[in-house]
């Protein structure tokens, strides 16, 4: 074990020769010294449509910082390493950022398991980490939030996405006051993702006056949900909830279509392209996402022009946003650290850059950006999508206050 | 109750595919007494091979139509997959421990999953597959999809036309001879081999028709839908007899029915609300498998042989 740790510290510390060296100058009293910011993401398989957008977005930050000398006598360069969307992955990748000294912040993950594993050993290490895409509401606010119990595990935790249950909650009140259906069947795929939304979302929706008429677990695996879907149809219900992501969502869609015409609801796993072209029958399904569509925002345009004009090769998708406002965080936390430090990087970076993120406040890409006292974002922004005519159509954004 | 034949129609589609695909774990089985633990890729590989001709034919065509075809292009992919597997995999470790093929199955069954994970394109993610338009058949009290009627109409015709071939054919006569004493087949101048193949062969066109039925119905494929399908496939083999071609569509059915109605009405049962969802259905077709082994070791139309019992 001792000699697999060994090769593999080597290993890294071989890979990021190149930080090193830049390292080295910092001591002959250069202009510039190298901040690197780590950016963890699934840059293959499954996810990577997602973790190419949240790699090139977190690269065009950097850039953009550098270009316009945000942080005078400092270089950003981005660090990204691939997690596969898989916690040990992900785990390994965070000790990686960890061994290398000048990383002063990490970017990511996408998946919320994944940030599972990472929140610790970066913690033990003051590093920094911003996600832009977890919402699992366990994440800042520890596990027994459900109950009222809100205590956030990791101090060096942050993220620009909102929580599953502002998600959840939102969600709830769209369906009741906006589409007014008042009786739902709620249906959960039993993974911390879909089993938090569908618990928020059903806490709201019965808050509001709402009636569940029933509720059931699937397994995300499955592709046949004819049996649950008669018992939707039995219970009456005027909408289905499904907490859990596209891939077992669209069949389950298409099934309940099958049978009864009534919508599926789902949160920002469902909000993807795919789940319509996965499911012939998606009219009038909806789902909520985080944040509004960065088409629709004026803060927004530049980033755009910008990520066009950088000739990235894929696109930016649902989290490149989120990620630039990320990424722009830790500059802005790395700015404070270097002002307080007569224009130097300070010996204790990395827990100055963390100490700065409390005082993080800009106008971002999604909106105004600033951190609670939980590590969440203070943008509760959320939007409503609606399935029409083979493709999402945004009904309604609004900043949630629960 | 009014709900009832629906799950039951529920059940006998999904047990209707269970059967087919059993099919080819119980005849691979009956011969060589191998638990081919590849053929759930075998199916989803039919699946793919479906897609591809789908997506070789001109945009608008029509799907009856073109049905055949890709029953035709799943079943090439299948039957070449099997027999290879068969040939290079199977064959060289016939006479081996049966441990050793097991294993090799297990093995099999991981690399052609991320075979198709790697090179099918696009098939990191499901796959749409083409579905029938038009509205559902009321049959009584049930709504059938169009799509489930394919699987209804096909799995009976694939059951006759096996049967048939078994019991009437010079070739099918050789594979019941086989799976008796392949020593003794084998001096009566049977090519057992070649009936292995065969064996082979024919699960994997089951399969694939399967795997058909399967993108008809849910709207998509994906790499890795052979493996939950596969065992349940093999569940309802085991439940019926292995070594049984009719024991594995009767426990292909039982297992669907049984499947369907514990998701409908376990939570009616007083004591067991927290049990009856869908996620518990895996469940209560396994406790329904113990069941019957413990009560009929030999599966329910299976033949109790001393030496195995």
């Amino acid at each position: 074990m001792l000699i697999l740790t060994t090769v593999l510290t080597t290993g890294a510390l071989t890979l990021t020769a190149c930080g090193s060296r830049d390292d080295g100058k910092k001591s002959s009293a250069s202009d510039t010294q190298t901040v690197v910011i780590g950016v963890d993401a699934p840059i293959t398989g499954d996810l990577s449509a997602l973790g190419l957008g949240i790699k090139n977005s977190a690269d065009l930050a950097a850039k953009t910082a550098n270009k316009n000398k945000t942080v005078p006598g400092i270089k950003f360069v981005v660090k990204p390493l691939d997690d596969q969307a898989q916690p040990s992955v992900g785990q390994q990748n965070a000790q990686k950022f960890i061994d290398d000294d000048t990383v002063l912040g990490v970017v990511g993950p996408l998946n919320s398991g994944v940030s599972q594993s990472m929140q610790k050993p970066l913690n033990d290490a003051s590093l920094t980490q911003v996600s832009p895409a977890n919402t699992g509401t366990e994440l800042t606010q520890g596990e027994n939030w459900k109950t009222g119990d809100k205590k956030r595990p990791f101090k060096t935790y942050f993220r620009t996405a909102t929580t599953d249950q502002i998600q959840g909650a939102f969600a709830a009140k769209y369906l009741y006051n906006d589409a007014k259906i008042k009786q739902v069947y709620l249906i959960d795929d039993q993974k911390p993702y879909g089993a938090g939304l569908a618990a928020s979302f059903k806490a709201t929706f019965t808050g509001l006056g709402g009636k569940i008429t029933g509720t059931d677990h699937v397994n995300p695996d499955d592709r046949d949900f004819n049996a649950v879907v008669t018992k939707v149809k039995k219970s009456g219900a005027k909408a289905v909830y499904y907490g859990g992501e596209y891939p077992a969502g669209a069949p389950l869609s298409q099934q309940l279509k099958d049978s009864v015409q009534i919508p599926l609801m789902g949160g920002d796993g469902m909000y993807s392209a795919d789940f319509i072209k996965l499911n012939k029958k998606a009219q009038g399904d909806i789902a909520t996402s985080v944040g509004k569509p960065v088409e629709e925002l004026d803060s927004a345009k530049s980033f755009i022009a910008n990520y066009k004009t950088a000739g990235y090769k894929d696109a930016y998708e649902a989290y490149g946003g989120g990620t630039y406002d990320a990424t722009w965080s830790i500059i802005e936390a790395v700015k404070i650290a270097v002002a307080a430090n007569n224009g130097k990087l300070p010996d204790d970076a990395r827990a100055k850059v963390l100490d700065a993120m409390s005082k993080v406040k800009f106008d971002g890409v999604t909106g105004p950006v600033s951190f609670d006292e939980f590590g969440d974002t203070t943008n509760t922004m959320m939007t409503a999508y609606q399935v029409d005519g083979g493709k999402w159509a945004s009904k309604l954004s609004e900043a949630y206050k629960p | 109750m009014h709900e009832l034949p629906q799950q039951l129609a529920n059940g006998l589609i999904l047990g209707a595919m269970y059967g087919l695909i059993a099919i080819g774990y119980t005849m691979v089985y009956g011969i060589i007494q191998l638990i081919n633990f590849a053929h759930g890729e075998i199916f989803m590989i039919g699946g793919f091979g479906a897609l591809t001709v789908y997506l070789w034919m001109p945009a608008g065509a029509n799907l009856l139509a073109i049905i055949p075809l890709m029953i035709i292009g799943g079943v090439i992919c299948s039957v070449a997959i099997s027999t290879a597997a068969e040939r290079f995999a199977y064959r060289p470790l016939r006479g081996a421990p049966r441990l050793a093929p097991l294993i090799t199955a297990i093995g099999l069954s991981l690399a052609l999953q991320q075979a198709i994970w790697k090179w099918y394109p696009d098939a990191k993610k499901d796959r749409s597959f083409p579905q029938f338009k038009g509205e559902a058949i009321d049959i009584f009290g049930a709504h059938i999809q169009r799509g489930d009627l394919f699987v209804l109409i096909t799995a009976p015709i694939c059951m006759i036309a096996l049967g048939l071939f078994v019991s009437k054919t010079r070739a099918g006569r050789g594979m019941q001879a086989t799976s008796q004493d392949p020593d003794t087949a084998k001096l009566m101048g049977i090519n057992t081999d070649r009936i292995i193949v065969m064996a082979f062969a024919i699960g994997a066109a089951f399969a694939a028709v399967a795997a058909v039925a399967y993108g008809l119905k849910n709207g998509q494929i994906g790499f890795k839908m052979g493996f939950i399908m596969g065992l349940k496939a093999f569940t309802a083999a085991v439940l019926g007899g292995i070594g049984n071609i009719y024991g594995a569509m009767l426990g292909g059915v039982v297992l669907g029915i049984a499947e369907s109605l514990a998701t409908g009405y376990m939570s009616d049962v007083p004591g067991m609300e927290l049990f009856g969802g869908g996620a518990w259905k895996d469940v209560w077709a396994f406790v329904l498998l113990i069941i019957v082994l413990l009560l009929r070791p030999q599966g329910l139309l299976g033949e109790r042989v001393a030496d195995r019992a």
